[in-house]
């Protein structure tokens, strides 16, 4: 797999810079994904992979560098600009609004719904409720398919550490995704339900989403992504499949360490 | 005895509504307001002053006094955009002190100390004092029933349903493509126009106002009434308002029919009285009377 015959990347970061006090978290990262792709983003603890997605989604602005979303300069732009652009995150540690329901958790992420305005808030107009309506339609739906149909009306407090997973990669769907950003999404996840999260990524994938994902199960990565980025130390280090990246020295350096020659 | 309940019940009133003002700032949106006593100031000074000096319709002065607070509120929301917790009670409880000595030291417009006298009261002179009372009473409740129908509609909409996001995690209401500081700025100056609002209705009851009558102690009855009724429940900040009128009042009386006690004994022992039902209350029912319910549901 070259990188010379795929078409234009869906998004594109160039030199990304970010410290933090004297910390050099990002260090002039330079990475593309090209659509229609499950690219895993992966690297030993403290290469800067979490802080990338901070920078990109707009959590955090990076202190220099370029994010580029299908051409377009979206470099410091606020977080819910770049989601409505299309470019949707999810969180590493499942953050639920908790004492939302599910169903209100799934809502909360949908677009353009003229009800977020005071006014309409109060007199309720028809395309508000019409809005709701196809807004609830779509929840279930995203609910149906990830199996949290039965957990719909609980908080998402009282949610398992799995549902709370898939509720976080359904809230991410709500929002109508091109490019989906999944941190972690089978940290602490039993292996079951790990594989039926790889299937449910394949299959958005095989509709056109293109999805990056930050993992640190190995076998997950292997089996779901192509292709895959190696970071370390703030910079990207290598690109390829699993097999390739897996099979290269300074990946092997990067995660175990450096040979001390005496 | 009745003349006393009802100028309690008219004060519930007042509480009732400036309950519902903070319930939208810190309730529903998070953002801790130890200054909600500053806007119900504006707006009692608001229209007192429209209403004496340029001699305003009081409904016109009531107005202005919910809009002279809400766009103090619009500011503030926008200062302190970035500031959470403490350092924004820290803010706001400031806020309220400015405003209290600006209207003790400002002489040539608010009379400073000495406070304004003889502002209007609807039908006041024209009937008798229990009259006028019942006519207030009518007013206020009025007024809390209009703010509480709209506050509820707001509550159960989904722009209650972003700010309610915005109060447990900013960050995630900001990626489900929110914009967070357009939510908080309204979220400010809906709760801060109804506590002016509920200033200026004040100023015109009492026809006196002075620095003095807006004093933090009025911000702390508010917070534990919305703690007591239910942060977050609109109905809990109409109960939680009353809760606390019944609370202050009726330890008055409690402490009458304790025999043996000196009158500093009595004090004290009707704060201990108040704190302690408040603290009974927190520890077996720290969600409040009301808890926050929502009605969303995906199968109803």
């Amino acid at each position: 797999m070259t990188r010379d015959s795929s078409p234009a990347p869906i998004l594109e970061v160039r030199a990304l810079t970010r410290r933090f006090g004297g910390v050099v978290a990002l260090d002039g990262l330079d990475l593309a994904v090209r659509p229609g792709t499950v690219t895993a983003l992966i690297g030993p603890n403290g290469a800067g992979k979490s802080t990338a997605f901070q920078c990109v989604s707009g959590v955090i602005p990076p202190d220099g560098g370029q994010v580029l979303f299908q051409g377009r300069d979206i470099t410091g732009w606020r977080p819910d600009r770049i989601t409505g652009a299309g470019l949707v995150r999810s969180f590493q540690i499942a953050r639920g609004i908790p004492r939302l329901t599910v169903l209100e958790n799934l809502l909360l992420y949908g677009p353009a719904q003229p009800g977020e305005g005071v006014i309409s808030a109060i007199l309720r107009p028809a395309a508000m409720r019409a809005r709701e309506e196809a807004l609830r339609e779509r929840a279930k739906a995203v609910a149906a398919r990830l199996n949290l149909t039965r957990v719909l009306d609980n908080q998402a407090a009282a949610l398992s550490g799995g549902q709370k997973k898939l509720m976080e990669i359904g809230r991410a769907l709500m929002a109508e995704p091109k490019l989906l950003l999944l941190d972690e999404p089978v940290a602490g996840v039993n292996p079951s339900l790990s594989a039926e999260i790889a299937t449910h990524i394949g299959s958005l994938r095989d509709e056109g989403m293109t999805v990056l994902i930050v993992e640190h199960h190995m076998d997950f990565v292997a089996s779901l992504c192509d292709p895959v980025i190696v970071m370390a130390e703030g910079r990207f280090l290598v690109q390829g499949s699993f097999a390739h990246v897996a099979a290269d020295a300074r990946v092997q350096e990067a995660y175990m360490g450096r040979r001390v020659h005496a | 005895m009745d003349a006393y309940l009802i100028a309690m019940l008219v004060f519930a009133g007042f509480y009732a509504l400036m309950a519902l003002g903070l319930n939208v700032i810190w309730g529903l949106t998070g953002m801790v307001n130890l200054g909600l006593v500053g806007f119900f100031a504006l707006g009692a000074y608001a229209s007192a002053l429209l209403t004496t000096k340029l001699f305003w319709p009081m409904p016109l002065g009531w107005a202005a006094g919910a809009v002279v607070a809400a766009a103090a509120g619009a500011v503030m929301a926008l200062i302190v955009a970035r500031l959470r917790g403490d350092y924004l009670a820290i803010v706001t409880l400031g806020f309220a002190e400015v405003i209290r000595l600006t209207a003790s030291n400002e002489i040539w417009l608010t009379n400073g100390t000495d406070g304004i006298s003889g502002i209007p009261g609807p039908w006041r002179g024209d009937v008798s004092p229990p009259e006028f009372n019942l006519i207030y009473l009518g007013i206020v409740w009025t007024a809390v029933a209009v703010v509480f129908v709209l506050l509820a509609r707001l509550s159960h909409s989904p722009f209650g349903r972003v700010l309610r996001a915005i109060r447990e995690d900013e960050d995630v209401a900001a990626v489900a493509g929110k914009p967070v500081l357009w939510f908080k700025v309204r979220a400010f100056t809906i709760g801060a126009a109804v506590l002016g609002g509920a200033g200026a209705l004040y100023a015109h009851y009492n026809a006196y106002i002075a620095p003095d009558g807006f004093a933090p102690l009025l911000t702390i009855y508010i917070v534990l009434a919305l703690t007591a009724g239910g942060v977050g429940a609109m109905r809990g900040a109409i109960i939680g308002a009353l809760f606390v009128i019944a609370l202050l009042e009726s330890t008055r009386f409690l402490s009458a029919i304790i025999p043996g006690v000196s009158p500093v004994q009595k004090a004290a022992l009707r704060e201990g009285a108040i704190a302690l039902s408040l603290i009974l209350l927190l520890r077996f029912r720290p969600q409040g009377l009301i808890p926050e319910k929502t009605r969303t549901k995906a199968f109803p």
